[in-house]
């Protein structure tokens, strides 16, 4: 039996403090209030001194409330029966289905062995030629999209969920509102993809404690799922809201802030995270597909800034359109120079000249006669915005690169392309008589 | 022997509060006993009885009460044969040992022996009974791939020895006794092939620290031509995230003119350690037609392992480095980010509770930096030879704005500034060193005043440009828009490289210095055109041209008609030479 401890010392935001022995780091306990019973974990022993981060906040709690250890840390109950079923951040069910114990998995748990990564190879397909003509999305990457709010990141988010090639989507929503939610239980729905879907959800409106434990809960889930040997996309929007999470913890615990008032460990806690995308080199892999919002559009803004040196790119969403500067896809070039021999060429040209078409609309602004060279700019960027970067193209990769060869030969002659002579000859187009 | 033992007080994150009876030192390793897990620390602080650790692993499940043990030793490396081709975390654990143990994950508390036990090494004494040794003299050799490795005294053992017994030659595991040295007391010390040495402090068993000056050649065309780097040196490359650190890392480790590279990855991306890991052992040195690996050490910290390992890892890798400098051998150090290291120090400091300095980094932070990057030189050593470690360290400034901590202090204490750009990235100006920015205190392998003129042409066609975004294409003179052409022909047909180009990845100093001497001749003639349109197209022509030439082999037939041609077109158009470069181009 597990002792009862029922004399709370101290209760501050979300983390209260008892007398207790033999307690272990990063065990959970029970603690029951007048609101119901919530779970809570050890974040710090001092002598006999434990603080608890409690899940459900510390509202309504009293010093006579009480606590009870469960002598283990989180864990979350892992089969096939997870499949298609909605569940909270702290693993209890959100829709109406029963409770699962059974098969439990600790959460949260170490990293993969750098040796036993394979290097990605395989392409993920989204039809989108923004991603993969220029940001090619693969296999095993972590990729966020940072976007403004307002941006139609889970839009873009559930697109490349239903036309990406997984065996196992896992949604894990932090700080949703309840409307983004339902679009993406409504979206997987209609899609005929919830059967293959998991669903840990956090709303707005829930304790913010079970907000931290989104991640890690989805994470475990795929992990497991990955070393069975499927391929699983795991959907994390929106990791500023967790981030967020984090910064109110560690300020209600008096901890010394970094960089605007973020955890010094800020780093630390995404990559713990996000690092958990892999290939196995005998077994599946795990996709991680994430949104951050920046506030104010500021790239360099604590959240975006630490996230970017972690992941392997990511996709800059702006005024509804991915934009080819500040996104990126680190992993590319695993996968393009197998797709054609202009993937690459092609790809760098069309964005320098993209690049030069920005220069040039800067000067336009300014009220300068526009010379021939601009002009044939003007006239490319126009296309390239419409027929390329516009979120509603959905064409194959190879259909793409075609495009991508019409409209250079549509605007410049071969020799202002930058392009290498042999790929001029072999791929631009015949002049139609 | 087990000396000081404690018991568990405190845990705060990967800070442990231990009470203990006995002598600690500071930067000691003491062991955390989790029911059957010795989980590795290090001493950071003690008071009176009381002192804190940082804990190398993850700390969940520790338990006020739980024991502690203390090594009494310093966190340490084993130095020996056997290290080249090894991938090893930030505690020098061969992770693919590692992996045949513990599987997938990264298990707690397993500690593995850095240089196994089964191998043998062919040993062959070079000193006899009788001599005279101090630290780091070589008492034999074992071969070790392309290398001679020398088994040398070790470096902790200071003062004079008498050499009482060497092993013949043989075949030896590195524990084995080789030799015994007594001392001036009589006190007989057994050496093995292998020895271990606290990572924090530098090796200096060298006769003479010397002024780098030697080119390190690195086959980049902006670094060794414009922006060059010495052996023995140091450089930095800081850059926002997606500016192509790690690209250019990659392809410094693959093509670099050194003898060794030891790549420290603390705190980086799982996904591309893993591509130098699986690739270099595919990939073929082209000087010695060997396996890369085999002359390759990683210290792979990816950004999910704990922090107090990542934050180990630098020394780590910059003692094996220093090591193999005591051979005489030309080692090139690549720390890849810096930052993530410098944040580790900022997250333990945060923990310990110091008074923040600049952006909560700790105030030690600037002398860390220096004294980490002052461990790059070339020696002379005691029999004559001359080695070096050259650091290279890769910089994530927050936001990339190089005015923040690390990167103001990783400049005061290094010889070479690759700043690389966000504005020259999206463009996909690759490498995206930026050639205004940047700067460097050695030579490289054309002379300077060469270098400066073809270089004004950067900086005076920038000038122009940004008058042209002021008065227009048309208020610009037909010759300043000359200028600005021609700097943006160097940009495009030499700053920029291809390294997925098989042929322009990695560009010879024999090419380098040959292309450079047409491109100078291009520069400074004086061209007469009637319009700018004519300008542009005929720049343009001749630009097409030089990236087919830079994509052809070296002296083919090819590469020699595109010269010609390139040359032909110049000399129809030019009208003669730009009498200030006329003594540069003899």
């Amino acid at each position: 039996m597990k002792k009862i401890y029922s004399k709370i010392e101290s209760i501050t935001g979300n983390v209260i403090t008892v007398r207790a022995t033999d307690v272990r780091y990063g065990d959970l306990a029970e603690i029951d209030t007048a609101f119901g019973t919530s779970l809570a974990e050890v974040i710090r022993l001092q002598e006999d001194l434990v603080s608890l981060q409690v899940f459900a906040g510390g509202r309504g709690i009293s010093t006579g409330d009480t606590v009870r250890f469960l002598g283990h840390p989180m864990r979350v109950s892992f089969s096939e029966n997870l499949l298609g079923r909605i569940f909270n951040g702290a693993g209890e069910p959100r829709d109406k289905g029963p409770t699962l114990r059974e098969n439990l998995i600790p959460i949260g748990g170490p990293s993969v062995n750098p040796s036993k990564r394979i290097i990605p190879r395989r392409m993920i397909r989204t039809g989108i030629p923004m991603i993969d003509l220029f940001n090619t999305l693969v296999v095993s990457q972590k990729l966020p999209i940072f976007s403004v709010s307002g941006e139609p990141y889970n839009e873009l988010l559930a697109r490349i969920a239903m036309q990406a090639e997984v065996d196992i989507i896992i949604l894990g929503g932090m700080g949703l509102k309840y409307d983004d939610y339902l679009y993406f239980k409504d979206t997987l729905e209609n899609a005929g993809a919830l059967s293959r879907t998991v669903m840990f959800v956090h709303t707005a409106a829930d304790p913010v404690v079970e907000c931290l434990m989104v991640p890690d809960i989805s994470l475990a889930v795929a992990e497991q799922f990955a070393l069975q040997g499927k391929d699983v996309l795991v959907l994390l929007t929106d990791m500023t809201n967790f981030a967020d999470a984090l910064k109110e913890i560690a300020i209600t615990q008096e901890q010394v802030p970094s960089n605007r008032g973020y955890p010094g460990d800020l780093y630390s806690q995404l990559a713990a995270r996000y690092e958990k995308a892999v290939d196995f080199d005998t077994a599946g892999s795990i996709t991680i597909l994430g949104v951050t919002t920046m506030p104010g559009d500021d790239v360099t803004h604590p959240v975006p800034d630490n996230t970017g040196y972690i992941t392997e790119g990511q996709y800059y969403l702006k005024n509804g359109r991915i934009e080819p500067f500040g996104s990126l896809s680190r992993l590319k070039q695993q996968v393009n120079g197998k797709t054609r021999p202009d993937h690459r060429a092609l790809m760098d040209g069309m964005i320098k000249l993209y690049a030069a078409y920005k220069d040039t609309l800067e000067k336009k602004a300014m009220g300068f006669m526009m010379s021939a060279w601009d002009m044939k700019l003007l006239k490319y960027g126009e296309k390239f915005e419409k027929e390329m970067m516009d979120l509603s193209v959905n064409i194959p990769l190879e259909r793409a690169l075609d495009l991508g060869w019409e409209i250079l030969a549509d605007c410049f002659e071969p020799e202002e392309t930058g392009l290498r002579t042999e790929l001029i000859n072999q791929y631009w187009p015949k002049k139609r008589a | 022997m087990v000396g000081t033992k404690g018991t568990v007080i405190a845990v705060n994150g990967n800070m442990v509060g231990v009470r203990f009876e006995g002598i600690v030192s500071m930067n000691e390793v003491a062991y955390v006993i989790v029911k059957d897990k010795r989980l590795k620390s290090e001493v950071i602080r003690i008071r009176g009885n009381l002192c804190y650790l940082q804990v190398f692993e993850m700390t969940k499940g520790i338990a006020v009460g739980d024991p502690v043990e203390f090594s009494g030793d310093m966190l340490s490396v084993e130095l020996g044969p056997g290290l080249l081709g090894q991938v090893f975390d930030g505690l020098q654990n061969p992770l693919p040992k590692l992996a045949e143990q513990a599987g997938y994950f990264l298990e707690r508390g397993i500690y593995l022996d850095a240089l196994p036990l089964d191998a043998n090494w062919e040993f062959t004494p070079t000193a006899k009974v009788g001599d005279v040794v101090e630290r780091g003299d070589t008492l034999g050799t074992v071969p070790e791939g392309a290398f001679t490795h020398r088994i040398m005294v070790p470096f902790n053992l200071y003062g004079q020895y008498t050499v009482k017994s060497i092993r013949p030659a043989g075949s030896y595991h590195v524990r084995e006794t080789i030799a015994e040295l007594e001392d001036v007391s009589g006190t007989v010390i057994p050496v093995a092939l292998s020895f271990r040495w606290p990572v924090k402090r530098a090796v200096d068993c060298y006769e003479e620290r010397l002024k780098p000056v030697e080119p390190l050649v690195t086959h980049v065309r902006l670094i060794d031509t414009f922006f060059p780097v010495a052996r023995g040196g140091t450089y930095c490359i800081p850059g926002p995230f997606g500016a192509g650190k790690t690209v250019l890392q990659q392809i410094t480790s693959r093509h670099a003119d050194v003898d060794i590279v030891v790549i420290a990855a603390c705190g980086e991306r799982a996904g591309e350690v893993v591509e130098t890991l699986k690739e270099f052992p595919e990939l073929l040195d082209p000087k010695t037609g060997r396996s890369l690996m085999e002359r390759t050490v990683i210290i792979c910290n990816t950004s999910s392992m704990p922090v107090a390992a990542r934050e180990a890892s630098v020394y780590t890798a910059v003692t094996i480095a220093e090591y193999y400098r005591q051979m005489g051998l030309h080692v090139l150090l690549l720390a890849d980010s810096t930052s993530r290291w410098a944040q580790a120090m900022r997250e333990m400091s945060g923990r310990l509770e110091e008074i923040p300095g600049e952006e909560a980094f700790p105030a030690y932070l600037e002398s860390v930096i220096a004294a980490f990057y002052e461990r790059a030189g070339i020696v002379r050593l005691k029999d004559g030879k001359v080695g070096s470690v050259t650091i290279g360290g890769t910089v994530s400034p927050a936001g990339g704005n190089f005015e923040e901590p690390v990167t103001q202090a990783t400049l005061k204490v290094v010889g070479a500034f690759h700043g690389l750009s966000r504005e020259r990235s999206d463009a996909r100006k690759y490498p995206a060193i930026h050639p205004l920015d940047s700067w460097s205190k050695y030579n490289g392998i054309i002379p300077r005043e060469k270098v400066r003129y073809a270089h004004s042409f950067m900086a005076r066609g920038s000038e122009v440009e940004q008058m042209m975004k002021v008065v227009g294409e048309e208020g610009t003179s037909l010759e300043d828009f000359i200028i600005y052409l021609k700097g943006n022909f160097l940009d495009s047909v030499y700053f920029q490289q291809n390294s997925f180009d098989p042929v322009d990845a990695a560009v010879s100093p024999e090419r380098q210095k040959h292309v450079f001497a047409l491109l100078l001749k291009i520069l400074a003639s004086q061209f007469n055109f009637s319009s700018k349109e004519e300008a542009r197209t005929y720049f343009n022509r001749l630009r097409q041209k030089f990236l087919d030439y830079n994509g052809s082999e070296w002296k083919s037939q090819r590469f020699k008609e595109i010269e010609e041609e390139i040359m032909a077109s110049v000399a129809e158009r030019s009208q003669g030479l730009d009498p200030r470069a006329e003594k540069l181009l003899v």
